[in-house]
């Protein structure tokens, strides 16, 4: 059920926007010409964006120096309750999309999909998003370079999100 | 700030990769991470020139807006300081929308171009406004609803029950979101 309702939602977008303007008289072939040529010009000009942040985050991520990270907050974690397994992924969540899901695979791989652990870091990758990925994409492509306040809130708002999340998940297991 | 932090992800990087004799791998990654980013761009050009083109159609016959009518409400809480009907709301609910159903580079399409007409809103080039600072805080919380990859490998794993985890992902993925709100409203009214 999931999966027709997943493949289907593209076709049926497309479908409904090129029939409603087409009835509408709208002259739908240059208008999607139109707008793809800007979606050529955007993609061009995030190019030195996504080379900046996926070298640093590739050495960073590669040097494994996430481990020294996990070592040293543990104890913090531990005491508010938030299993030391899943400490790696919400360190490296924020940082790199693929490295996440490869950690996520290693726990469930290793604990269970069905597991608490498992449950807990599916719910995790799946209510959380790669934060430095999206800043440095979406205000590189209009060259903003004061961030201001957005990824301060940002961090702070995951960080409270990951303890909500393992709150949840604790709570679906007791009931 | 990320240019701190852009700089201490090398730094710390490089240093620890010396000291524990990995310099060879960071040689490595260095030279398929640009390559990366390069492939990444380009993958990007066909299904964001795809997206764009569609949603010109939409827009120009009048459908994005009917269906942006119906969320303005909401908009203008969330977001005080766009003017009415600026084009920029119209994109950041395509943004929302497309995130929800998981269509990925389709979101990033439209979060691209909802930047582009905020940052013609912003009269501080350099600096971000508060409109785009609560837009990626929002975008940074996560809003799919459904996260098929993460169904997918559950089920690759042999799951008894692979999509257990949608009602507390989207439990989750809602409350993440107030709190991200509220916290953009917080910092928004400090500075």
């Amino acid at each position: 059920m999931l999966n027709i309702i997943s493949i289907s939602i593209v076709p049926a977008i497309i479908i409904i926007i090129i029939v409603h303007g087409y009835i509408k008289g709208v002259d739908i072939y240059s208008a999607f010409i139109e707008g793809a040529k800007e979606g050529l010009k955007t993609s061009i000009s995030i190019m030195p964006y996504l080379i900046a942040i996926f070298v640093a985050v590739g050495i960073f991520r590669g040097s494994t120096v996430l481990d020294i990270f996990t070592h040293l907050l543990s104890p913090i974690t531990n005491l508010l309750g938030l299993p030391k397994e899943i400490l790696p992924l919400t360190l490296i969540r924020p940082i790199s999309g693929s490295g996440a899901l490869g950690v996520v695979k290693d726990i469930i791989a290793n604990y269970g999909p069905d597991s608490f652990i498992g449950n807990l870091a599916s719910i995790m990758m799946g209510s959380s998003e790669t934060i430095f990925y999206t800043i440095t994409l979406y205000f590189g492509s209009v060259g903003i370079e004061d961030y201001s306040y957005t990824l301060k809130a940002a961090l702070i708002s995951y960080i409270i999100s990951i303890f909500l999340t393992t709150f949840i998940c604790s709570a679906i297991y007791i009931i | 700030m990320l240019n701190t932090i852009w700089f201490f992800m090398i730094f710390i990087g490089m240093i620890y990769g010396a000291l524990t004799g990995n310099l060879e791998e960071i040689n490595n990654i260095i030279f398929k991470e640009a390559q990366e980013g390069v492939t990444f761009a380009i993958s990007l050009i066909g299904i964001m020139s795809f997206w764009l083109g569609i949603m010109n159609i939409a827009q120009r016959s009048g459908l994005i807006k009917s269906m942006c009518n119906i969320f303005r409400p909401i908009m203008r809480i969330i977001f005080p300081d766009i003017p009415k009907s600026h084009p920029a709301e119209n994109w950041i609910l395509m943004n929302f929308i497309a995130n929800m159903f998981g269509i990925g580079n389709g979101a990033t399409a439209f979060g691209l171009k909802a930047m582009k007409e905020l940052n013609n809103l912003n009269y501080n080039k350099k600096k971000a406004t508060s409109a785009m600072a609560m837009f990626l805080i929002i975008n940074m919380s996560s809003l799919q609803l459904v996260p098929l990859t993460i169904i997918k490998i559950r089920q690759d794993y042999g799951s008894s029950n692979p999509s257990f985890i949608i009602g507390p992902t989207i439990l989750a993925t809602s409350l993440s979101t107030l709190i991200a709100i509220i916290i953009g409203k917080m910092f928004e009214r400090r500075n």
